[in-house]
C-alpha cells in the first residue's frame, strides 16, 4: 500500500508543477518548475524499477535540457514578463481543448480492458544490467547510429548559432 | 528491494494511463495558450515526457524491455531536438527581436 | 544458293541505310552510282535464281529466324523462290536497275538527290520483301512498306503542298485496301491455323468449289489488290501520284508496286479458282475499270496523267485475265508491261526534261524533230503498249484476247475495245506530243535539248525489250513451244487443276479472227488518229459525253461528296461544338470554379502557427472522438 501512496503523492506534485509550469508568468519560473516535474517523473520511473531509465533521465532532461534552456534564456536575456500573452478568449479555448482532449483520452480508456495486459511477475528488465546487455546485443546498430544523430545535431546547432 | 518491486503490480496501469494523460492535456493547453517559443517548446517536452512515462510503464507491465530501449531512443532523439530548435530560436530572435510566435506569421498564402 | 534470297533483301537495305545515315556526306553523283550498284548485284543474284529455277532446281526456301510464336501460333520469317518470285525478281531489278540509272541523269539538278536514292533503295527492299515472303504476314510488311516508300516518293518535292495532298490521298486510299488484306489474313489463319501461302493452297485445295468462306477470303484479298493496283473504287489515287519524280511514276506506279496486286492475286490463284463469284466480281471490276481509264485517258492535256490512267486501264485489263483464271496471261502481261510503260514514262520524263518540266501536252507539239532520240523511243512504246505485231505487246494481249475469246464472245469484244482504247489515247498522245504543228511555247523555247546518255541508254534498253520480250511467247498458232507458259506452269499447276474446265483448248479459227480483227482496226484508228488529232484544232470538251469524260466521270467528285464531305463535316462538328462547346467549357469550369473556391478558401491560412495547432488539437480530439462513439 506504501507504494500506491507515493505513486499518489508524486502524481499530485507533478501535475502541480506542470500546470505551474503554464501560469507563471515569467519564463524563468516556468523552468524551475519543470524541473520539478522532471524529478517527480523520475521517481516515477523508480516507481517502476526502471532505474536505468530514471538516472538517464535525471541526467538528460534536468542535466541537460533544462540547462540548455536556462542559458538561453539568460544569453538571450528572454525573461520579460506581461510582455506578450494570448487574449484571454484564447486562454479559455486553450484550456477547453485540453479538458477535452483530456476527456476524451479517458473516455476511450473505458472501451479497452487494460487489466488482462498486466502480469503479476516482478520485473527486473528496468535495471542498468539487464537493460545495457539487450541494449548492446538486440539494439546495437540503432545505438550506434544514434551518435551520429547526436554529431549531426551537433554541428546543426554550431552552424544555426555562429554569426553569420 | 524486492518488496518495493513486488508492490509496483499493486498500482492499476489505469492509474498510470489517467496521470498521463492529464499530463499530456496540460503540455497540450500549454502549446495552446502560450505565445512565449521557449514555453511552448517546454509544454512540448511535457507531453514528449508523458509518453515516454506511459511507454515504460507498459514496458515494466507487461515485461517487455523493448518499451524502455524505445524511451531511451526518444530521450536521445529529444536531446538532439532541444539543441537543434533552441538553436533555431536563437537565430529566430538575432532576426526579428523576438519570440513571440504570433509575430511569426510569414506561412500565410 | 541459300543465302542468295538473303543477299537480295540486305544489297538494298545496306543502300537505304548507307544513303539515309549520310545524307549530307555523301555527294550526289556517288548516291545515284552506289544505289543502281546494290540493284545491279540484285539484278546478278535474280539472274542466277532465275536459271537455277528454269533448270530444275523446284523451290529455294529459306528461314531466317522463328519469328512470331506463341499458342499455336507460329510465323517463321521464311524466304521462299519459286518461278513466279524469280520472274518478278527479274522485272524489279531489270527495271529497277534501268530507272536507277535514268534517275542519275534525271535527278543530276535537283538537292535532295541522295534521299531521292536513298528512298527508291528502300522501295526495292520491301519490294524484295513483298515478292519474296514465305507466308502472308511478311507479304503484309513488304506491302506496307512499298507504301510508305510510294508515299515518301510521291511527297519528294514536300515543299509544294499539292505533292504533299497527294502522297497523302495514295496513302489514305491505300489503308482501306490494307484493310481488306489484314480482314483477309485474319480469315486464313483462323480457318486454316496457317499464314503459309503453300501450306494454305494445299489445305484449300481440298476444300470444294463455292466455298462461302473462301469467297469472304478472296473478296477481301481483292479488295486489297484494288487499293495497291489502283482499280475501280480505290483507283484516284493513282494518278494524283504522278506529282512524284517522274523515275518513281515509271518504277513504282507503272512497272512494279501496283502490279502487286495482280501478284498478290496469282500468289493466292488457289484460292481464287475456288471461287467462281469472285473471279467474276474481278472479271467485272477490271473491264469496268480498264474501260473507264481508258476513256479519261483520252480527254487528259497533262502527259503524266495519261498514262497514269493508261496503267489504270492496263491494270484492269490484267485483272480481266485474271478474272477469267488467265493467270499466266496476267503475269505475261505485267511483264510486257513493266518494260513499255516504264519506258513511255521514261520517254515523258525526258520530254518534260527537255521542255524544263512542262506537263501540258497542249504547250507541245513538233517535237519530232528536236528531240529524236526521245521520239523514237517514244513510238516504240507506243507501238508496243498498242498490241501492233512484232512488238512486245501484240504477244501479251494477244495471249489476253485469246483467253477472253474463249470465255465468252461478250468478254472478247469488250477486251478488244479496251486494247483498242489503249491505241486511241496512245496515238493521239504521240500525234499531239510529236507531230503537231509546235505550239507557241514550244517556238519560243530555244532551251529544247536532247537528254543526256545515262537516260537515253536506259530507255533504249527498255525500248529494245519491249520489242523482243514478247517472242518469248509466241502465239501456238505460229510456234509450239510457249517459254513464258511453260516456265510458270508449276506455279499454276494447283489452280489449273481444280479448272479442267477452263483450259484453253483453241482452234485456228479462232486464233486467227484475234489476230487479226483488232489489227484492222488498230490500223483503222491510227489513221483517224493521225488525221484527227495532228491537223485540227483540240477535242471540244466544253460539251456533252466528252465533258464528263475529261472530268473523270466526276469520280473525285463523287467520293469528295460521299466520303470527304461527310467525315469533314463531322469532324468540323466535334472540333468546333464538341471539342470548343462541351469538352473545353467543361475543362475551364474545373479551371474556373477551383479558382473562386480557392480564392476564399486561401484566408483560412493565417500564418499564424497558434492558429494551425489549435485546428490540430481539435481535430485530433475530433478523430479520438469518433473512435470511441463507432
Amino acid at each position: 500500500m506504501f507504494s500506491i501512496y507515493l505513486f499518489i503523492f508524486l502524481s499530485v506534485v507533478a501535475l502541480f508543477s506542470a500546470l505551474k509550469v503554464l501560469l507563471s508568468k515569467k519564463p524563468i519560473h516556468s523552468v524551475l518548475y519543470m524541473t520539478l516535474t522532471f524529478f517527480t517523473l523520475a521517481g516515477h520511473y523508480i516507481l517502476l524499477n526502471a532505474q536505468f531509465l530514471a538516472v538517464v533521465h535525471v541526467i538528460v532532461y534536468a542535466g541537460a535540457i533544462m540547462v540548455l534552456f536556462l542559458f538561453t534564456m539568460m544569453l538571450l536575456n528572454l525573461n520579460l514578463e506581461g510582455e506578450f500573452s494570448k487574449s484571454t478568449l484564447m486562454k479559455i479555448v486553450a484550456v477547453i481543448a485540453g479538458g477535452l482532449l483530456f476527456l476524451v483520452l479517458i473516455a476511450s480508456l473505458k472501451s479497452f480492458d487494460v487489466a488482462t495486459v498486466g502480469t503479476p511477475e516482478l520485473t527486473q528488465i528496468g535495471l542498468v544490467k539487464n537493460l545495457g546487455t539487450i541494449l548492446y546485443k538486440d539494439y546495437l546498430l540503432p545505438f550506434e547510429l544514434s551518435s551520429i544523430l547526436f554529431l549531426s545535431a551537433m554541428v546543426g546547432a554550431v552552424m544555426l548559432g555562429k554569426k553569420d | 528491494m524486492e518488496n518495493t518491486i513486488a508492490q509496483i503490480q499493486t498500482i492499476p496501469l489505469q492509474y498510470y494511463i489517467i496521470f498521463c494523460s492529464a499530463l499530456f492535456s496540460i503540455g497540450v493547453a500549454g502549446v495552446l495558450s502560450k505565445r512565449n517559443a521557449i514555453v511552448i517548446f517546454m509544454s512540448v517536452e511535457l507531453m514528449l515526457n508523458s509518453a515516454n512515462l506511459l511507454l515504460t510503464a507498459f514496458s515494466a507491465y507487461r515485461n517487455d524491455p523493448a518499451g524502455q530501449i524505445f524511451v531511451f531512443f526518444i530521450m536521445v532523439v529529444a536531446a538532439a531536438e532541444v539543441a537543434i530548435g533552441l538553436g533555431l530560436l536563437v537565430v529566430v530572435y538575432r532576426s526579428t527581436k523576438t519570440i513571440d510566435i504570433d509575430v511569426l506569421n510569414r506561412l500565410k498564402w | 544458293m541459300q543465302i542468295l534470297p538473303l543477299l537480295l533483301l540486305v544489297l538494298p537495305l545496306i543502300g537505304f541505310l548507307l544513303l539515309g545515315t549520310y545524307q549530307m556526306s555523301i555527294p550526289k553523283s556517288l548516291a545515284g552510282v552506289l544505289a543502281s550498284l546494290t540493284v545491279f548485284g540484285n539484278l546478278i543474284i535474280s539472274a542466277i535464281l532465275f536459271f537455277a529455277l528454269a533448270s530444275g532446281t523446284s523451290i529455294i526456301k529459306v528461314e531466317i529466324f522463328d519469328w512470331i510464336r506463341f499458342a499455336e501460333m507460329s510465323i517463321p520469317c521464311e524466304l521462299v523462290v519459286d518461278r513466279l518470285t524469280a520472274l518478278m525478281l527479274l522485272i524489279i531489278n531489270g527495271v529497277g536497275l534501268l530507272i536507277h540509272i535514268y534517275s542519275i541523269g534525271y535527278m543530276k539538278t535537283d538537292k535532295g538527290a541522295t534521299r531521292f536514292f536513298a528512298y527508291l533503295n528502300l522501295f526495292v527492299f520491301f519490294m524484295h520483301i513483298l515478292v519474296l515472303s514465305a507466308n502472308y504476314l511478311m507479304l503484309f510488311i513488304g506491302w506496307e512498306g512499298v507504301g510508305l516508300s510510294s508515299y515518301l516518293l510521291i511527297g519528294f518535292w514536300y515543299g509544294n503542298h499539292a505533292n504533299n495532298d497527294a502522297a497523302k490521298k495514295a496513302f489514305i486510299i491505300n489503308r482501306i485496301g490494307d484493310l481488306g488484306l489484314i480482314m483477309a489474313m485474319i480469315l486464313l489463319y483462323t480457318h486454316f491455323q496457317t499464314l503459309n501461302i503453300s501450306e494454305i493452297a494445299s489445305k484449300a485445295s481440298m476444300l470444294e468449289s463455292g466455298n462461302p468462306l473462301v469467297l469472304a477470303i478472296t473478296i477481301c484479298l481483292f479488295i486489297g489488290a484494288t487499293g495497291k493496283s489502283a482499280q475501280l473504287p480505290l483507283f484516284t489515287w493513282l494518278p494524283d501520284a504522278m506529282a512524284g519524280p517522274t523515275p518513281v511514276s515509271a518504277l513504282i506506279h507503272a512497272a512494279t508496286m501496283v502490279t502487286a496486286g495482280i501478284y498478290l492475286i496469282a500468289r493466292s490463284s488457289v484460292l481464287f479458282v475456288l471461287s467462281p463469284i469472285t473471279l467474276n466480281i474481278i472479271l467485272i471490276v477490271g473491264t469496268t475499270t480498264a474501260i473507264l481509264a481508258g476513256l479519261i485517258a483520252i480527254f487528259q492535256t497533262d502527259i503524266k496523267k495519261i498514262l497514269a490512267y493508261s496503267t489504270v486501264s492496263q491494270l484492269g485489263f490484267m485483272f480481266m485475265a485474271v478474272g477469267m483464271s488467265a493467270f499466266d496471261g496476267a503475269m505475261f502481261h505485267l511483264f510486257t508491261h513493266a518494260f513499255f510503260k516504264a519506258l513511255l514514262f521514261l520517254a515523258a520524263g525526258s520530254v518534260i526534261h527537255a521542255l524544263s518540266d512542262e506537263q501540258d501536252i497542249r504547250n507541245m507539239g513538233g517535237l519530232k524533230s528536236k528531240i529524236p532520240v526521245t521520239f523514237a523511243l517514244f513510238v516504240i512504246g507506243t507501238i508496243a503498249i498498242s498490241g501492233i505485231p512484232p512488238f512486245a505487246g501484240f504477244f501479251s494481249k494477244e495471249l489476253i484476247l485469246g483467253a477472253a475469246f474463249h470465255h465468252s464472245l461478250t468478254m472478247g469484244l469488250l477486251a478488244t475495245g479496251v486494247s483498242l482504247l489503249t491505241t486511241l489515247y496512245m496515238f493521239r498522245l504521240l500525234f499531239v506530243v510529236f507531230f503537231k504543228p509546235a505550239s507557241v511555247a514550244v517556238q519560243a523555247n530555244h532551251h529544247i535539248h536532247e537528254s543526256p546518255a545515262s537516260m537515253t541508254i536506259p530507255m533504249s534498253v527498255l525500248a529494245i525489250l519491249s520489242v523482243i520480250a514478247g517472242f518469248i511467247n509466241i502465239p501456238t498458232l505460229f510456234s509450239e513451244t510457249q517459254l513464258f507458259q511453260d516456265y510458270l506452269q508449276p506455279v499454276f499447276t494447283q489452280s489449273s487443276q481444280l479448272t479442267e474446265h477452263h483450259l484453253l483448248v483453241k482452234n485456228a479459227t479462232e486464233e486467227w479472227l484475234v489476230l487479226i480483227l483488232p489489227l484492222v482496226i488498230i490500223f483503222g484508228l491510227v489513221l483517224l488518229s493521225y488525221r484527227r488529232f495532228v491537223n485540227e484544232k483540240p477535242l471540244n470538251t466544253n460539251t456533252g459525253v466528252f465533258k464528263i469524260m475529261a472530268d473523270k466521270f466526276y469520280i473525285d467528285e463523287l467520293y469528295d461528296l460521299l466520303i470527304v464531305r461527310p467525315i469533314s463535316f463531322v469532324s468540323t462538328f466535334f472540333r468546333e461544338v464538341v471539342d470548343q462547346k462541351i469538352i473545353n467549357e467543361f475543362i475551364n469550369g474545373i479551371g474556373n470554379t477551383t479558382l473562386v473556391v480557392s480564392k476564399y478558401l486561401r484566408l483560412i491560412q493565417t500564418g499564424n502557427a497558434g492558429f494551425y495547432l489549435l485546428i490540430m488539437v481539435f481535430s485530433i480530439i475530433a478523430l479520438l472522438f469518433f473512435n470511441i462513439i463507432l
